[in-house]
């Protein structure tokens, strides 16, 4: 056992089930955002709920941002390390000819996920605990939508996030089929997971871009 | 045909290398990528120049000798082929052609193309290896019923040539591929349980310790290898890890 936590191959069991983790909290947090759109008024109760019930805030919500924490720190450790195992750099290097762009450049579109979850925090995660446990303001079930819709007003945000979510994508198009291989996951069923990560890595992040234009095109005026 | 080379060029380990520029005329396209790097040499030795050194041994795309980054690939851009197997043919006249060594901090530079590949040896001697009764009474390996699926999957990952192929094309140097092969090649059959378990923790703690990279998944190393050595082999290599440590 205390040979598999120095090993490289825990590193990379490290980043599958963080990986995998992040990416069912992903669909999670996409299917109570589509309630915004196609239901207000459980996108405001299911919001609340989220935002005051215990086992979310003080159990669930911790374990999330080590999630996101371990996933990022492990992310650039492994990259830096992947970078001294080359040594010398090649003076012609033909990646493209045997491998994707994304599978080569995770760290690209990590970087720029990461930047959008500093600016996702300061939009709405600080504003969240500061309205909670800073003013302490009264419980209001009905702000969620509200706040949720007004962010999306200037159209620099939403481009931002849009960007972002394309680079989601692209994360996604590798990573969540990677995490299987990781796991020892390579046989029959393979074909079908790789059709059901990328249908996956495609659908989750245009349906937050829908999300983000509609709110964009339909803002809440009163 | 009529080629411009840029080649590697460095004296010894310690010294620090460069690219060098050669013009090379009357190339044909039957001739393998070794035989115009001979063309060259004997240029080069006509003119009283160093040659330019590169491994090579059977020539015949089966022992693992050669290697050579040609263009920004390992063994060049053809598919499951090695370098010596790779023909003039599938360059054009006036064509420039960039030669590397294998680059990774596990496979050190000797002189020129030359590249230290023990890194390999280490590991397969950590574990590749099985417990077989040679003195006297030796039981025959075809008395042994194999399923024909496993034994076609153990052929398929023996048939690695630890080349190095798949270390010079990861982004990252990683050995993921040959160890999963040498794990794979015993891990399927019986003859290979016996160190099961010591196989795999053995060589990966040696390929950690040689300093290859990390495997990502891009899938570079399965294209470039001349014998078409699969992924699934590194799936198991995981599979194959993960329990071995959780058995202690």
């Amino acid at each position: 056992m205390s040979a598999l936590i120095k090993s490289s191959l825990a590193r990379k069991v490290v980043m599958a089930l963080s990986g995998l983790f992040l990416v069912f909290f992903l669909g999670q947090h996409f299917v109570i955002n589509i309630t915004s759109v196609i239901a207000p008024d459980t996108f405001n109760s299911w919001s609340h709920f989220m935002g005051y019930n215990p086992l979310v805030q003080y159990l669930l919500q911790p374990i999330l941002i080590a999630g996101v924490i371990i996933h990022f720190v492990m992310g650039f450790a492994l990259e830096l390390q992947n970078r001294a195992a080359r040594g010398v750099r090649y003076v012609s290097y033909k990646g493209s000819a045997n491998s994707s762009w994304v599978s080569r450049n995770m760290l690209i579109s990590g970087a720029v996920i990461l930047a959008f979850l500093a600016l996702h925090f300061y939009d709405f995660w600080f504003p969240e605990m500061a309205y909670k446990y800073i003013e302490v303001n009264p419980e209001d079930p009905t702000r969620y939508l509200v706040e949720t819709a007004h962010k999306f007003e200037p159209m620099w945000r939403t481009l931002l996030y849009i960007i972002a979510f394309v680079l989601l994508a692209l994360h996604l198009l590798h990573g969540f089929a990677s995490s299987f291989q990781t796991m020892g996951v390579n046989n029959k069923f393979s074909s079908g997971i790789k059709t059901f990560t990328k249908i996956y890595a495609i659908v989750i992040p245009l349906g937050f871009i829908f999300i983000a234009l509609y709110h964009h095109f339909n803002p809440i005026t009163h | 045909m009529k080629l411009t080379l840029k080649i590697w060029r460095q004296k010894d380990a310690s010294s620090k290398g460069k690219m060098v520029d050669y013009s090379l005329n009357g190339v044909e396209g039957d001739m393998s990528f070794l035989e115009m790097l001979d063309v060259l040499n004997e240029e080069l030795i006509n003119k009283g120049e160093e040659p330019v050194e590169f491994d090579h041994d059977c020539r015949e795309g089966i022992c693992g000798t050669c290697s050579l980054q040609i263009n920004g690939e390992p063994h060049g851009p053809d598919r499951l082929v090695t370098t010596c197997q790779l023909h003039m043919r599938k360059f054009k006249d006036g064509d420039t052609i960039v030669i590397e060594p294998f680059r990774a901090k596990a496979f050190p530079v000797i002189k020129d193309l030359i590249v230290d590949r023990s890194s390999f040896d280490r590991i397969q001697q950590a574990g590749g290896y099985i417990s077989v009764n040679t003195s006297g009474n030796t039981v025959d390996a075809n008395a042994i019923p194999i399923n024909k699926h496993a034994a076609d999957e153990a052929m398929d990952a023996a048939t690695c040539i630890g080349c190095g192929a798949c270390v010079a094309a990861c982004k990252n140097a990683s050995a993921m591929l040959f160890t999963s092969a040498k794990v794979s090649q015993f891990a399927l059959l019986p003859q290979g349980q016996v160190e099961a378990t010591e196989r795999v923790q053995n060589m990966v703690r040696q390929m950690d310790l040689e300093g290859f990279g990390n495997c990502t998944n891009t899938g570079a190393c399965e294209i470039e290898c001349p014998k078409g050595i699969s992924l699934e082999n590194i799936a198991r290599l995981n599979r194959e890890y993960y329990s071995s440590s959780l058995k202690g």
